[in-house]
């Protein structure tokens, strides 16, 4: 481990050259290097380090891009029209202006996740020391971050470690971020390289962040059976005072937890949370309870749940404080990045705070001090919650329809809605006086609002929705496992042969946010089924509550139902979004504790692992953030294929392999160095898809791997063909690019697979030992 | 207000669709293509129009214009499962990309596609998808027949309520050949 700015400093001492007195040494940086592990090739890779291996990926997944603006607008030269062909006043194509916005976009979501790091290990740094121990699962973890080992070529050990890796990662997002001025790169695949780098550093900011409080907040420490904690609005003694949090640094809720804890006030009022804070919540506290994802806070802000709503950072609806000063919910902004406007009170008395929000004298204060947030929240919510009575600006039922009454029938409503949803003709049965057509849109409605900015009689559409569901609202109770954090050693010990040989079919990873095409329910049935079908199952952030929030015919969650285990049919959530960081982490894992391979500054080997030979895909079902770009691009650069749900091809660019080029499709065998052709496997590397059922289809489709042995193909094809059948009715089209020998053919359908690839010309290959990098081929190296 | 983009900011900056004003301009346009495709998206199943899906209408015109079809998402069933054998199948993003590939020679081999007609995607996804062939495939001429405008096409129908856009597929329908 390197360390920085070390001092020495001598009083007084007797040396052979004489009296030294008052000494002072300052050493810029000391060379811990205890790790034996050798130094790898790509130690902190810079911009290009790494560009080599983008290209080959990229020259495999080629971009396709579906611009959302045809014009530049970013410097003042423009705006320049880019249509069809046209070059703007610097010469940039609508190819370069793509990748670039694909790029900022990574550099947002990465220096998000960085900033957050950040935040919260200067915090925790000076709360515990620069000297306290990281420890993410004590002796049931040896790899405590792979992903900065695999990077940064450090081996943390101490939270203090941790600052040179957020100074590198902080040095990268901004020379990536130069990439994007005016007059840079011109060459599309030169931006897409960056998004790369820019995405890999995301994840070694999300892992810093996430091993950093699970270390210091007692979190459940890589626990398969970490506590199944309560979910939905149904959960919450709403007879008690509602303390909401809104975002993803947990640092002020703890604030909050730990001064009701401090003063036993830890039964007397509900500490509940949105999106990550929600999770980390329940990872710090089990009685803190997670009441939806992201694009719920509409509803439950305007449903008057919360007597105290507090901000912290991200996905935070920018309108939260005028949405709570509706209902009297006194706000507190807790995050300097996230301030809304309010006047600074850090250093204020908390009674001035508190007397000052109570009174209603100002709807909300900026705090900069968690303790102080806790302090505050805890007191205002006691004062306040008898004087707000559940306040809310929910429509009565007779109000709705009068409402309804005032409609003009434009349909700008529908018109403005993500989700096209037929509002007019639910307001027109309003009028009625029938509320099922409303309440039918609660469950598709993501809560943007969008309709009642258009609404040209200003009818509080989503209010009406919400009313019309009130009862489910109210009763929304499920289950969540709190976030487990990394992978166990043992666990990756157990499963890296099945996984590498193929014999578990693959490793999905449902994460990302709540902007799903037609409702959560979509996000819990895939989870069921593929560990059904013996996948691992990892969640994380929005996906992994609403994964909990629906249940089976015994009324139990998914996460009452299945194992918290990394293992064949378990159904694990990881945490929040920083915790996404496990995911790679255990893609890195099964590469370096099962097969051995060094892991130290060793970037492309690893990832040439994991993308010939770890069958992991990833679904984003309804990810929208800037972050989940980041995270994506991490996933791509270390060769793991990301699926998007409808939504998601406004990313705007897709990354799609072409299985009708079978040129595209050589690997060198690394025992004897021949090029083999392997096949489209994995076919793609971003991918939007449109339906559920076509999800499924390409889940299975995207673990496979050119490695699988041949029992490992013959299960990955039989859930292919399986779900092929079951979804479209028929049999896979491209089963000839998939079956290498006639072993890998699920036994019940040789005959009539066999007469398929006669009918496509197939003909049989090998089964190599595959790599993209010729310094890997073995007979070469003597 | 009908020519405006359906879904309101899914505006166009300097090339906008032109409007189909009625059935009868989409069919000469389909006529008059050497090698028309038709891509079917999943809406297909979900919109129902005076009694009928979609993909019922959809296959009255594939067999009248005998124009080949690809559906999209997992809907290549739900046209089996009627007797109707698409041309092909695949992702709405693999035919996209496909299309922007000057040297891609069809399903059949036989050269590149030079009218896309599109149909049953949802909104957003088929606006971006032609945004991608308007900037990327410039020669190919894109034509929607959803009853919502599409700016990025290059001709789309206008909004219209289902009476009239059943009405529109089926005079497009009667006006083949094989619709008569
Ligand atoms: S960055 Fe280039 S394309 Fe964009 S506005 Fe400036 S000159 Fe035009
Ligand atoms: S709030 Fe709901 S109904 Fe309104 S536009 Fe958004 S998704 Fe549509
Ligand atoms: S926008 Fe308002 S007035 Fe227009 S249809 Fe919708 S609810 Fe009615």
């Amino acid at each position: 481990m390197t360390r920085k700015n070390v001092r020495v400093k001598i009083g007084e001492m007797k040396t052979n050259a004489g009296f030294i007195k008052n000494l002072e040494l300052s050493v810029g940086k000391l060379v811990d290097d205890s790790w034996e592990e050798p130094m790898g090739p790509t130690p902190k890779p810079g911009l290009t380090t790494l560009r080599n291996w983008d290209l080959k990926l990229l020259n495999r997944y080629k971009p396709f891009y579906m611009p959302a603006c045809d014009l530049c607008c970013l410097c003042t030269f423009g705006k320049c029209d880019l249509t069809a062909g046209k070059r703007g006043a610097c010469g940039l194509t609508m190819a370069a202006q793509s990748s670039r916005i694909v790029l900022l976009a990574c550099c947002i979501g990465a220096a998000t996740h960085t900033a957050h790091s950040r935040h919260m290990v200067h915090h925790l740094i000076e709360k515990y020391g620069s000297r306290y121990p990281l420890d993410i699962g004590g002796l049931n973890i040896k790899v405590e971050a792979p992903i900065t080992r695999l990077v940064c070529g450090i081996r943390p050990k101490t939270l203090g470690d941790l600052d040179e890796v957020l100074d590198y990662a902080e040095n990268q997002i901004t020379q990536a971020l130069a990439v994007v001025h005016t007059g840079q790169e011109g060459n599309n695949l030169d931006f897409e390289s960056k998004a790369f780098h820019v995405g890999m550093i995301d994840h070694v900011g999300m892992e810093v962040g996430d091993i950093a409080q699970v270390s210091t907040l007692d979190y459940p420490r890589a626990d398969p059976e970490a506590p199944i904690v309560e979910m939905g609005i149904g959960t919450v003694d709403r007879s008690k005072p509602v303390i909401m949090a809104i975002g993803h640094n947990v640092v002020p809720s703890v604030g909050i937890i730990d001064y009701m804890k401090d003063n036993s006030l830890d039964d007397k009022l509900e500490v509940v949370g949105l999106c990550c804070t929600a999770h980390d919540i329940t990872r710090y506290w089990d009685r803190g309870k997670i009441i939806g994802p992201i694009s719920w806070q509409l509803r439950f802000i305007r449903g008057g749940f919360a007597d105290v709503v507090v901000l912290d950072e991200q996905c935070v609806r920018t309108d939260a404080s005028n949405e709570a000063e509706r209902v009297k919910a006194p706000v507190i902004a807790a995050s300097a990045k996230n301030c809304m406007g309010f006047k600074d009170r850090t250093n204020d008395p908390a009674d001035d705070i508190v007397a000052d929000l109570v009174s209603g004298k100002v709807p909300g204060v900026l705090i900069l001090d968690p303790d102080k947030v806790g302090e505050v929240a805890v007191r205002v919510a006691q004062k306040i919650a008898p004087l707000r009575k559940r306040f809310n600006v929910l429509p009565e039922v007779n109000e709705v329809v009068e409402l309804a009454k005032t409609c003009r029938h434009c349909n700008m409503c529908q018109r403005s809605c993500p989700q096209d949803l037929k509002v007019p003709e639910a307001i027109e049965a309003a009028e009625e006086g029938s509320l099922k057509k409303l309440n039918e849109l609660y469950e598709f409605c993501i809560g943007c609002g969008r309709c009642e900015q258009i609404c040209p009689v200003n009818i509080p559409i989503h209010s009406l929705i919400i009313k019309s569901a009130e009862k489910q609202l109210t009763q929304e109770i499920c289950n969540c496992r709190a976030g487990r954090g990394a992978i166990q050693d043992v666990e990756i010990r157990n499963v890296g042969s099945p996984i590498v040989l193929g014999e578990i079919p693959g490793i999905l990873a449902v994460v990302g946010c709540s902007n799903y095409p037609k409702g959560g329910k979509d996000v819990a049935d895939i989870c069921r089924e593929f560990a059904n079908r013996r996948f691992i199952v990892v969640t994380s952030g929005c996906a992994a509550m609403t994964a909990g929030a629906y249940k089976n015919e015994e009324g139990q969650t998914l996460y009452d139902e299945f194992s918290g285990e990394f293992a064949a049919g378990g159904i694990l959530n990881v945490g929040s979004c920083v915790a996404n960081s496990h995911i790679a982490g255990a893609a890195i894992k099964v590469a370096n504790i099962f097969a051995k391979r060094p892991l130290r500054g060793n970037y492309e080997e690893i990832a040439d692992y994991i993308y010939n030979r770890v069958g992991a895909v990833g679904l984003a079902w309804g990810a929208y953030s800037q972050k989940a770009a980041a995270i994506a691009a991490g996933f791509w650069r270390l060769g793991v294929p990301v699926l998007v749900g409808p939504h998601g091809s406004k990313y705007r660019r897709m990354l799609l392999g072409r299985a009708d080029k079978k040129e595209d499709w050589d690997v060198y065998d690394a025992r004897s160095g021949d090029k083999v052709n392997v096949g489209p496997a994995p076919e793609h590397l971003f991918q939007t898809v449109e339906t559920k059922e076509e999800a499924m289809v390409f889940i299975a489709k995207l673990c496979i791997r050119p490695n699988d042995t041949w029992k490992g193909r013959s299960i990955k094809l039989s859930h292919y063909i399986d779900l092929n059948k079951r979804f479209y009715g028929t049999i896979p089209e491209d089963l000839h690019l998939f079956v290498r020998t006639p072993a890998d053919i699920p036994m019940t359908m040789k005959d009539d697979i066999l007469k398929i690839l006669k009918g496509k010309n197939w003909k049989e290959t090998i089964i190599p030992d595959p790599t993209l990098l010729p310094r890997m081929i073995r007979k070469k190296r003597k | 207000m009908s020519c405006e983009p359906w879904q309101c900011a899914e505006v166009a900056a300097t090339k906008k669709a032109m409007s189909i004003t009625k059935p009868e301009v989409a069919v000469s346009l389909i006529k008059r293509a050497a090698r028309p495709i038709l891509i079917v998206g999943s809406g297909a199943v979900e919109r129902e129009l005076e009694g009928r899906l979609l993909i019922d209408y959809l296959i009255d015109f594939a067999h009248a214009s005998k124009v080949p079809v690809v559906a999209t998402a997992h809907i290549v069933g739900e046209f089996m499962k009627r007797g109707f054998k698409p041309s092909g199948f695949m992702s709405a993003m693999d035919i996209g990309n496909r299309l922007v590939d000057p040297s891609w020679m069809g399903l059949d081999g036989k050269g590149p596609y030079d009218v896309v007609l599109f149909v049953a995607l949802p909104y957003y996804m088929e606006a971006y998808i032609l945004s991608g062939l308007m900037h990327f495939a410039p020669k190919l001429k894109t034509i929607t027949l959803d009853n919502a405008f599409h700016p990025h096409a290059s001709w789309s129908f206008p909004n219209s309520n289902v009476k009239v856009w059943s009405e529109n597929l089926k005079v497009m329908t009667s006006k083949f050949e094989g619709g008569q």
